[in-house]
């Protein structure tokens, strides 16, 4: 099992309403998700609390069958670094560094040698990028290739989990299509679990399973055991 | 990895981040050079005299006579009549005394005129005695001893001869032309106003001054400028006097003597009181351009944590991604911290080079004009002290900006609001 959730409550600080409820979800590990939800449905919560950013006010979250509540903030920075990637829709790069060296921060902050991750030049050419690029700014990129890096950054230390929030929404319809290509042969190549967030309904088929977000978040009463409040401080 | 992410944001912001290195460069500069002066001045002031137990001079301020006489900066307003001078040596505790005679220049400097005992008895620093680079001392009435600096600055040698203008002016109108020098001896450097004299006798100087009157040459005088008529010369009066001691405890009662002369008024000082008189005086204003100095660095240390500040709200999306890919909260304030040490550090070393060339180049001008003899290096314990002071003040500032990150990465969004 990649993710196992329960009785999951999120609170922003000094809010007063739950951003996320959540009771049950489980992830099967290997397959692809396809969340789907309007801004304001909870997504951004989800994936905070999932890559161990935030910490829940009460349930339990088990990625990848570690429980984050149970490691420390080092131990969940480390952990997120070493097993989860992280694609967002857009500013997945710092713009003033190479894109190598961006490739090869995601393995400094997993405490990894360059030598002990996959290959970058290797990984460039399996995303259909040129070697050239390496040493180019990643601000000198166009969109497309941008969000092509960030998949290399993502996949660098060979994660369990990929998550992707909102990868394509910046990509025209030719530069989507062949990034979903290349993000599933990945997926399937490396047995990630993917986790895609998106709005786009239309990418939804290619996915394993599809699930709304406004039905896990409680907002809506298919699905899932509606959980009272009581019991949360 | 940290150094180079660093390193590539600064340079990403190099207008911003230039603006402010170029304005803490700047505040460094103040702040060193303050410092190098003041510390420079303190030594070179207690370096310019040693073992001159009294200095006398017409009756005036005690700290005028230390100016002129010493420090040869201003004009006496009076002399010391010949007869006085001859009454302090006829004094059975007088052990040696040096006549002083100023008012002339060579090229801008300083013409002084003594007696060999100058360079038998006056000494600087730390009781270290004049010595000869090259030459001896005054071999006839026309003999001149050069400063170190004189001889470099105006390239002259033994041998080498050269005529006197009246006035302190570096451009004289009126030459004394038939009187010529002969370069005799060159002082080894001092750093004291001795490397800036032009040292002759005082028959030589009251030579060119025969045949003249209220400054201007006498029409139709012809002078005879043989040694033998020469050395018959006495002068009227001479500027100052610097008086050596039988025996130091006997310094206050001729002290008393001399400031109660009834033939002339003179005033006699002692040089160690004068000098600390005048450091307490030079002091406060010392005091007040080291409070304004630092002053100034706080402001532009400020300065730099707003820039960085800032920069937060450009760099939210930034901090977010480091979280993401598994940065620490720490790892972000330690890179806030880091660019901020960055920048002063290079603007310190910027700072000191900076003092440095300016010193190196302006030296010369500082000497000339002001009498200050100040070393070009500026680094010393008390500018290392200071610079390691305003490093610790960059980074406790820099905690501004540097929490605002921390927070900014514990908020835990992967993407920033919005």
């Amino acid at each position: 099992m990649a993710i196992n959730i329960r009785n999951l409550r999120y609170r922003y600080p000094g809010a007063g309403d739950f951003a996320l409820k959540l009771d049950h979800l489980d992830v099967e590990a290997g397959s692809s998700v396809f969340l789907q939800g309007a801004s304001g449905s909870g997504k951004s919560t989800l994936l905070g609390l999932l890559s161990g950013l935030l910490e829940p006010e009460a349930g339990t979250i088990t990625v990848l069958g570690q429980e984050l509540s149970a490691l420390s903030g080092r131990e969940r920075d480390q952990f997120r670094a070493r097993h989860i990637g992280l694609v967002f829709q857009q500013f997945n790069l710092v713009p003033f560094l190479t894109v190598e060296a961006n490739i090869l921060l995601a393995a400094h902050f997993a405490g990894k040698q360059p030598g002990a991750v996959r290959s970058v030049p290797a990984l460039l050419d399996r995303l259909q990028l040129p070697a050239s690029l390496l040493a180019r700014r990643a601000d000198a990129l166009s969109v497309g290739q941008q969000q092509r890096v960030a998949i290399a950054r993502a996949v660098v230390n060979t994660p369990e989990l990929l998550i992707a929030d909102e990868p394509t929404s910046a990509l025209d319809a030719d530069a989507r299509d062949g990034f979903m290509d290349l993000l599933f042969d990945l997926q399937r190549e490396c047995r990630m679990t993917l986790l895609f967030v998106s709005h786009e309904r239309n990418l939804a088929r290619r996915f394993t399973r599809v699930i709304d977000m406004r039905e896990l978040n409680g907002q809506l009463p298919a699905g899932g055991v509606h959980v009272a409040d009581s019991g949360v401080a | 990895m940290l150094l180079t992410l660093a390193w590539r944001s600064l340079c990403n912001r190099a207008v911003s981040v230039g603006l402010t290195l170029l304005a803490l460069t700047l505040s460094v500069m103040l702040l060193v050079s303050v410092e190098h002066v003041r510390r420079e001045a303190r030594d070179s002031f207690g370096r310019t005299v040693s073992g001159v137990d009294l200095i006398v001079g017409a009756r005036t301020s005690p700290l005028n006579l230390l100016l002129y006489a010493i420090f040869r900066i201003g004009a006496a307003s009076n002399d010391v009549s010949w007869e006085s001078v001859q009454a302090l040596q006829q004094q059975r505790q007088v052990a040696w005394l040096i006549p002083l005679a100023l008012g002339d220049s060579y090229e801008g400097y300083r013409v002084v005129g003594t007696t060999a005992a100058f360079f038998e008895h006056f000494h600087y620093g730390s009781a270290e005695p004049l010595v000869f680079a090259s030459g001896t001392g005054f071999e006839s009435p026309f003999s001149a001893v050069l400063g170190a600096e004189v001889a470099r600055q105006l390239g002259h040698d033994i041998g080498d001869t050269f005529e006197l203008s009246h006035g302190v002016a570096n451009t004289s109108f009126v030459s004394h032309e038939d009187a010529h020098f002969v370069v005799s001896g060159i002082l080894a450097p001092t750093g004291t106003p001795v490397d800036q004299g032009v040292h002759v006798t005082l028959q030589g100087m009251e030579a060119i001054h025969l045949g003249w009157a209220n400054g201007v040459p006498l029409p139709g005088r012809a002078v005879d400028y043989s040694d033998a008529a020469l050395l018959q010369l006495q002068p009227d009066s001479v500027t100052a006097v610097l008086l050596g001691l039988s025996s130091r405890s006997a310094v206050f009662g001729v002290q008393r003597s001399i400031n109660d002369y009834k033939a002339e008024a003179l005033t006699a000082i002692l040089p160690g009181v004068a000098l600390a008189e005048l450091w307490t005086l030079l002091g406060a204003g010392e005091r007040l351009l080291g409070a304004v100095t630092l002053l100034v660095m706080l402001a532009t240390l400020l300065g730099m944590a707003t820039m960085l500040l800032a920069s937060m709200r450009e760099r939210a999306r930034e901090i977010a991604l480091y979280r993401a890919i598994g940065a620490r909260p720490w790892f972000i304030l330690a890179l806030i911290e880091l660019e901020a040490v960055l920048i002063t550090l290079g603007a310190s070393v910027l700072g000191v080079l900076g003092v440095w060339a300016g010193l190196a180049w302006g030296q010369t001008l500082l000497q000339e004009r002001f009498g200050l003899f100040l070393s070009s290096w500026p680094v010393s314990v008390n500018s290392l002290v200071l610079l390691a002071v305003v490093l610790a003040s960059a980074v406790l500032l820099a905690l501004i900006p540097a929490v605002a990150a921390y927070r900014q990465g514990m908020a835990g969004r992967l993407k920033p609001a919005g």
